[in-house]
């Protein structure tokens, strides 16, 4: 079997992303092939080939232009598989290429069992098993879902050109607001998810996270209501981060909220839903309601 | 302007799932349906995008059993014009190639200024029939929206990346949008508009005339994920649990 992976350039900085696009490959048994549109200033390390287009010329979201270079590799490698990161980036460009291969695209991979791709459902409640019905697919794989290991090697660069113009304007990139909270560096992180129900609920989660010497944070339904400020939200929309302890209250654990949290060293969940997919990454699992147990919990830790 | 907003009924997902006899899908029986959470601010982009420009039309499809009339009722009580209800039983069964080009279908047979899509769906997740339907259509789509404005013609648009970051394009009309989260503020539909939604037109067209492609991907299984364990799982008094959890974090880690 042969995988072309796709990595992806921000800001001008190669994504570690693609290393796991590399790790996937191998779980694949299969051999591999890069594509990039990047810059010859920072590339993966790692052997093998590589197709470069000169990002500085295309640009890093031009789908049109990124698109044509990756059928003009497709026409050269005729790979089994095209691999992309389950991101803004490869589910923009993923099924524009499938489209055009005429391949089947699979979204979200997070496991290979017995040549089926295994992809969440239903905000993780549920795994489906599912093969291509095409010679040529298209994959993208989950952020997190395939380890990487050490990244070691030289890649040997073939250069890309194409004439392809996209009908999209790239205007510039815009940062969100940045606040005074940097929950990358915090040892302890309060966080809260859907469950909380009201905005004025959100005091119940500060007042634990400053018992405990900690950050409160939200998941991202709680932001996009607006009842916490972007710059706490955790997931991959928001921050990653890698507390001590995580305390997820009313957070059903929806993949991308896991992303952002998955490198936390001890979790523990409170939710009403003894099944709730937090409960798979939890260290402990508090079947309650939090607006019974938070305020229980706080009051305890107070009097330590 | 004609404005297309796609959109699709989902399950609550609080729900309790269960798996159906095939062993292929979830079990659709005793289930709470509404509106797929990402569509909800696509229609709401529509509204505002129709209410902006002078003489524009509003139309809502959606593909699915009966019961999918519901969500285009919900979306015409929030401001679309007309509906078209895709009938299909087995739609759950379709791959999102599919899904998107009976949609292309339908939307060849008028010529649509603008269409709104969610970003994904929250059942099957897969992010795919936006772009695939832009695609199908040749026109240029921007995916991932969470900010819109229209000028002459032009539409601005901002990407949602990773870690905060945005991206701003511009993008002439005819074009298509795949909506994320957060994009706007979804309206209530007012019980006078709820009203004057039941008079207005809702087609039904069958599937059968729509769907000319094969299935690309197939499903073999569904079931629930397997408990990975070693998690612990605590029950029963609040006081209790929180004592024990206390002391769990004293042996545990190094926070206490």
């Amino acid at each position: 079997m042969k995988t072309l992976l796709v990595g992806e350039y921000r800001k001008g900085q190669l994504r570690d992303s693609c290393y796991e696009l590399i790790a996937f490959a191998e779980k694949l048994g299969a051999d591999s092939t890069l594509f990039l549109v990047g810059s010859p200033t920072d590339l993966p390390r790692t052997d093998g080939t590589l197709y470069l287009a000169d990002v500085a010329k295309y640009g890093e979201f031009n789908p049109e232009a990124h698109k044509q270079l990756l059928l003009d590799v497709v026409a050269r490698e005729q790979p089994d598989a095209v691999v992309f990161s389950h991101s803004s980036y490869g589910w923009d460009l993923a099924p524009r290429l499938a489209l055009a291969l005429k391949a089947a695209q699979i979204s979200e991979v997070v496991d290979v069992v017995d040549g089926s791709f295994v992809v969440p459902s239903c905000n993780s409640k549920l795994r489906r098993e599912v093969k291509a019905k095409t010679a040529v697919s298209v994959i993208t794989v989950q952020v997190g879902a395939f380890n990487p290991g050490e990244p070691s090697g030289t890649p040997t660069v073939v250069a890309l050109d194409t004439d392809a113009v996209g009908s999209l304007e790239f205007v510039g990139y815009e940062t969100a607001e940045k606040g005074g909270v940097d929950l990358t560096k915090a040892e302890i992180i309060v966080s809260a998810g859907r469950g909380i129900g009201k905005k004025d609920n959100v005091e119940l989660i500060a007042r634990l996270a400053e018992a405990l010497g900690g950050e409160y944070a939200a998941s991202r339904p709680v932001v996009d209501a607006e009842w916490v400020e972007h710059n706490r939200q955790v997931g991959s929309t928001g921050q990653s981060v890698s507390p001590k302890l995580y305390l997820a209250c009313g957070i059903s654990g929806a993949v991308q909220h896991l992303a952002g949290m998955k490198r936390s060293e001890y979790v523990v969940a409170i939710n009403t839903d003894r099944d709730a997919p937090i409960g798979e990454v939890a260290d402990v699992l508090v079947v309650a309601d939090l607006l019974q147990f938070v305020p229980v919990l706080t009051e305890k830790i107070k009097a330590l | 302007m004609k404005i297309l907003v796609c959109i699709k009924q989902v399950p609550d997902m609080e729900s309790k799932f269960r798996i159906n006899g095939a062993g292929t899908w979830y079990d659709e029986s005793d289930l709470a349906w509404r509106i797929n959470e990402y569509d909800e601010y696509a229609v709401e982009q529509g509204v505002r995008l129709k209410e902006q420009v002078a003489d524009a039309e509003l139309v809502v499809l959606s593909i699915g059993p009966d019961r999918v009339k519901e969500v285009i009722k919900k979306a015409l009580a929030m401001g679309g014009d007309r509906g078209v209800h895709v009938k299909d039983d087995a739609a759950f069964a379709k791959d999102s190639f599919e899904i998107a080009s009976i949609v292309a279908e339908y939307a060849q047979k008028e010529s649509f200024d603008v269409i709104f899509t969610g970003m994904q769906s929250q059942d099957r997740a897969s992010a795919q029939v936006g772009v695939y339907l832009a695609e199908m259509l040749g026109l240029p789509s921007v995916s991932t929206i969470v900010d819109f404005s229209y000028a002459d013609g032009t539409v601005t648009a901002s990407r949602e990346l990773e870690g905060g970051l945005k991206a701003v394009v511009k993008v002439a009309t005819p074009a298509l949008f795949t909506c994320q989260l957060g994009l706007n503020t979804p309206r209530y539909p007012t019980l006078p508009n709820i009203m004057k939604a039941k008079k207005k037109e809702l087609l039904t067209v069958e599937v059968a005339e729509l769907l000319k492609v094969d299935e690309r991907v197939e499903t073999s299984r569904v079931y629930f994920p397997e408990r990975k364990g070693g998690g612990l799982v605590l029950e029963g008094d609040v006081g209790e649990m929180a004592d024990r959890l206390i002391a769990l974090l004293k042996e545990k880690t190094t926070v206490l």
